[in-house]
């Protein structure tokens, strides 16, 4: 007896008893569904954060003070004002592996435009800001070296900002005077959208230069953070040894003290952030793949009473000439079918499910060929697993007693 | 053709052992017509099953078609029991919920056969058995002759050296019967051997020799005298079956 026709035997018997075959399938088409569907949020989630880490910039190094520590008391990190310009500059032209460097300090500022205001975040840098963050404008211009010799008051506002300030993300403000703590600076451009990424909108911000923000609004010379952009990825490691080496230098510190200033790589938040979501695409296909467990064993529970529902059947094919290994190919190739067909039909739901979660729920999943492949392979085996303990079983009969079953 | 030398049967149930058969010597030849008969509990199901090659005595020789069958493995017996040997029982055995067709194609399945010509052989069986008709009926839409009728087409199928019946008549009316006899009668006239357990004197007359069981031994063992011929319908059966069976 050919493989086809077994084949064509156990479909036969799958669909003498349609009923019970498709909700024995239900198992497995749930468990595999599930499986993908997990799979995909969790890579959805994975793809959607690396994409704002990514956002952040490439190749993207941060530096900032360390916590200050005033009579035991400790401050916040960052909460020191220990990184001065010629640090800055000293990582420009020193380090080898860094390619771009853009120093910041922040505030926060209430901005008047005629008769509308807001209150928004002030960022002084310098012109390589928007290579090192990766923000280029949308209109108007980014602020140049020249803006930031003559301590120029201009402005490069967010597209929320502009909503803010104007009615309307679209609106012309470009050439507007606008007051932020009631300096007056004039608009040369707007930043390009980029979304939030968590709680921190980068639509929300303006960007003036460095030289303004540390004499007008801030009014200390103080770096709050210094953004590097290393060479390329390869050179992220080089980059961060350097900068912890030069900052050590300048700042005097002997071998057994500990860094006076913290930083981070871009890098480091991706490892981290890929952590979380690999934990979580595993914690969900984990309860995803205990659902396909329960399925085989409805399976096998299934191939169980059917065996001993066709015993008769099984006392008549082996007086006919039905070798044992015949019984057992037949009765597997039944489980295999089952869990291979709802496999499939569990993919189909999967594909639904994900692509309804991306419609309706405004997550991004994302489908991967390989959990598909991974889920059709793992429900084929399950049928295996599951089915040769029955088939085995229906071998194993006696054709004399089994003809005698009523 | 079959030779059976001090076969021994022992069941075992906890501490009790039951002889179903002490030392049984029975041989047949080929074109034979054989009824088994005896009081239940004598040993004739058993003999019927060891001669079926579906259960191996305890001790003991068989010889089928010069073949030790008391050494054979299981899947040997399968084997032999799927070329050799049509069974026939009383309660039909037919697959449920599968047509005549498909029911007298099953041995064929197992012998490998092509599915072309498991059709074509499957349906001159059935048109043998005057049940050309029939041949998408399943088990529950036909009578029981009917159904018996399917289950000879069934044992003919692989053009068997003997036809093994249990019972065949057990559930069937005298008319019926008699035309199951009447398959049998020239199916062994065809030359092909029957072994026919009953218990039924009436039945037991339509063959030619008759072995009594009595306590898993052969009480009596003779040749029929005035042996019934049943009437029926002729059987269709073409030369083709016998030509194969004798250049085997």
């Amino acid at each position: 007896m050919n493989f086809f026709e077994n084949i064509r035997v156990a479909f036969r018997g799958l669909k003498s008893n349609k009923l019970r075959s498709a909700l024995t399938m239900l198992g497995i088409i749930i468990g595999v569904g599930a499986v993908i569907v997990m799979v995909a949020i969790g890579q959805g989630a994975k793809a959607s954060v690396t994409n704002q880490i990514q956002g952040l910039g490439s190749n993207l190094i941060m530096v900032s003070p360390g916590r200050s520590n005033t009579g035991g008391v400790r401050g916040g990190a960052g909460s020191m004002s220990n990184i001065s310009m010629d640090d800055v500059s000293a990582i420009q032209t020193n380090a080898d592996a860094v390619q771009a460097v853009a120093p910041v300090a922040n505030t926060q500022a209430q901005v008047v435009l005629g008769s509308q205001n807001t209150a928004t975040q002030i960022i002084g840098t310098t012109p390589s800001y928007a290579q090192v963050r990766n923000q280029p404008v949308a209109m108007g211009r980014f602020i140049s070296d020249k803006d930031l010799k003559d301590n120029a008051k201009v402005a490069v506002v967010g597209t929320t900002v502009v909503q803010d300030l104007m009615g309307s993300a679209n609106a012309n403000i470009v050439g507007q005077i606008i007051k932020i703590n009631r300096v007056p600076f004039q608009v040369i451009g707007v930043l390009q959208s980029k979304g939030s990424s968590g709680a921190n909108n980068n639509d929300d911000q303006i960007i003036v230069p460095l030289t303004t923000a540390q004499t007008r609004l801030i009014g200390n010379k103080s770096v709050r953070t210094v953004y590097v952009e290393a060479k390329s990825s390869d050179q992220m490691n080089t980059a961060y040894v350097e900068i912890e080496q030069i900052l050590r230098h300048r700042h005097k510190l002997t071998s057994s003290a500990a860094d006076d200033f913290s930083i981070t790589s871009q890098t480091d938040i991706l490892s981290t952030a890929e952590g979380v979501t690999q934990s979580l695409t595993l914690l969900l296909s984990g309860i995803a793949a205990i659902s396909l467990l329960v399925g085989g064993i409805g399976i096998m529970n299934i191939m169980l009473v059917s065996v001993t529902e066709r015993t008769r059947e099984i006392g008549i094919r082996k007086a006919i000439g039905a070798k044992r290994r015949t019984i057992m190919f037949q009765f597997l190739i039944e489980a295999v079918v089952l869990s291979a067909l709802g496999g499939l039909l569990g993919i189909l739901f999967g594909f639904g499910g994900s692509s309804l979660l991306n419609r309706f729920a405004g997550m991004t999943s994302q489908m991967s060929a390989s959990s598909v492949v991974m889920a059709f392979i793992f429900s084929a085996a399950i049928g295996i697993i599951f089915g040769v303990f029955p088939a085995q079983k229906a071998s194993k009969l006696d054709p004399i007693e089994a003809l005698r079953y009523e | 053709m079959i030779k059976l030398t001090n076969i021994v049967k022992i069941y075992k149930t906890g501490d009790i052992e039951l002889r179903a058969l002490d030392g049984v010597d029975l041989s047949v030849d080929k074109g034979e017509f054989v009824a088994i008969m005896g009081p239940s509990g004598s040993g004739k199901s058993t003999a019927m099953n060891i001669l079926g090659c579906l259960d191996k005595a305890s001790a003991g020789e068989y010889f089928l078609d010069d073949l030790k069958i008391s050494e054979a493995s299981d899947n040997q017996l399968a084997e032999i029991r799927n070329r050799k040997i049509g069974f026939v029982f009383q309660s039909f055995n037919l697959l449920p919920r599968t047509s005549a067709l498909e029911n007298v194609e099953l041995p064929m399945l197992y012998s490998g056969v092509g599915a072309r010509e498991r059709k074509e052989k499957a349906l001159k069986a059935l048109s043998a058995v005057g049940l050309a008709d029939r041949v998408h009926h399943k088990p529950n839409e036909l009578s029981g002759g009917q159904q018996q009728r399917v289950a000879i087409a069934r044992s003919l199928v692989n053009n068997p050296l003997i036809i093994m019946a249990d019972e065949p008549t057990g559930n069937l009316d005298s008319k019926s019967s008699t035309e199951i006899m009447s398959i049998f009668q020239q199916l062994n006239e065809m030359g092909i051997s029957v072994i026919l357990v009953t218990h039924e004197p009436d039945i037991a007359k339509f063959s030619k020799r008759i072995v009594h069981f009595k306590d898993g031994l052969i009480d009596s063992d003779e040749i029929v005298r005035n042996r019934s011929i049943a009437q029926g319908a002729r059987l269709n059966l073409e030369l083709t079956n016998r030509v194969e069976a004798a250049g085997r």
